[in-house]
């Protein structure tokens, strides 16, 4: 999932400080289960920021809304009737949430409540890793399901550098070198002779060395 | 034990401290609270192990936002206790009152009276 956190409520108050008028959006999705914008951080933002107006002397409308998503239309259009009564919108959803939400309603000011951090995965509750950088090109098959490219610090193809000592990083000593996992996994499922074979070189287009990517699936159009 | 404590404090009961999240001590300040003290087991003492160092966690963070939207993170505090102890309940209850009559209303009181 997409992993966000949020942003200081200062910075926040930056934004918006002009505003009689509010609407703080969130989405059901990745930042509620990061727990950057889902419905109860909307609660705890809008109450703080009605808080903080009326301590300035100022009754600010600040109204809560959780979308399904950010990122579709059909759930978007959900606040078509609303979204114009407001001087501007803050969304708690991650940087593809506030864009769509941006372009929809091109004349109303969006600004974003949380900083997008990266694809990964929730160890624990308060604790997420990237694992994922949506390369375009998957290689998990030949890399014992580890990706070298989301978890090695040099994005490497063919084996650790020299940096991997004991099994971590040089660029920090708490982070696994994903090559020796790599190794390691092949090992334990028998398949090390994966790690011998030869692979094409990585097609990088796919990467975001290409410019901003489409998908068009043109079998599930309608 | 017949402890007196001031009428000023209203008790809302919940399973575990762990139960108390930054929305419902900021809805609390939100609808007029001069203050909110969260009252939990001793560390160590939690029947569900962690709940007592849950509200910890929240009750620190939720100070910090108060004083940054200028609510004043003092008039939040935390007590620990056990579940028979009147004595202490009675003392950090004073304490309590004596420390919100001293800070005086929650500000956004004065400032609602202005806007309306």
């Amino acid at each position: 999932m997409i992993i966000a956190e949020k942003k200081p409520i200062e910075e926040i108050i930056g934004y918006i400080d002009d505003c009689e008028k509010l609407l703080i959006l969130g989405c059901n999705e990745c930042v509620t289960v990061c727990e950057a914008g889902g419905k109860k951080e909307v609660g705890v933002l809008a109450s703080a920021l009605r808080m903080y107006f009326l301590n300035q002397g100022r009754e600010v409308k600040i109204d809560e809304i959780t979308l399904e998503r950010q990122c579709d239309h059909e759930y978007l259009e959900e606040i078509r009737d609303v979204a114009d009564q407001y001087d501007a919108i803050v969304s708690l959803a991650c940087g593809v949430g506030v864009q769509f939400l941006a372009e929809k309603y091109h004349s109303q000011r969006v600004y974003p409540g949380v900083n997008t951090c990266f694809l990964g995965a929730t160890e624990e509750r308060g604790r997420w890793t990237e694992r994922c950088q949506a390369c375009g090109t998957c290689i998990l098959a030949y890399t014992g399901g580890i990706c070298p490219i989301a978890r090695c610090a040099k994005r490497l193809l063919n084996g650790p550098c020299g940096g991997s000592s004991n099994g971590k990083c040089e660029i920090n000593p708490e982070l696994d070198c994903a090559w020796q996992l790599i190794i390691d996994r092949l090992k334990a499922l028998g398949r090390l002779e994966d790690y011998e074979k030869l692979l094409e070189i990585k097609d990088w287009s796919t990467d975001r060395a290409g410019g901003p990517r489409k998908v068009v699936r043109e079998d599930i159009q309608i | 034990m017949r402890l007196n404590y001031p009428t000023s404090l209203r008790i809302i009961r919940v399973p575990c401290s762990g139960k108390v999240d930054i929305i419902h001590i900021l809805r609390a300040f939100e609808k007029g609270a001069d203050g909110v003290c969260v009252f939990s087991c001793m560390d160590g003492d939690c029947h569900f192990k962690t709940g007592n160092f849950r509200a910890r966690k929240r009750v620190e963070q939720a100070q910090k936002l108060l004083d940054t939207i200028g609510t004043g993170g003092e008039r939040l505090k935390m007590y620990s206790l056990g579940s028979g102890d009147g004595p202490p309940f009675a003392k950090y209850a004073t304490e309590m009152h004596e420390k919100i009559k001293e800070l005086g209303p929650n500000p956004i009181k004065k400032h609602k009276k202005n806007a309306a």
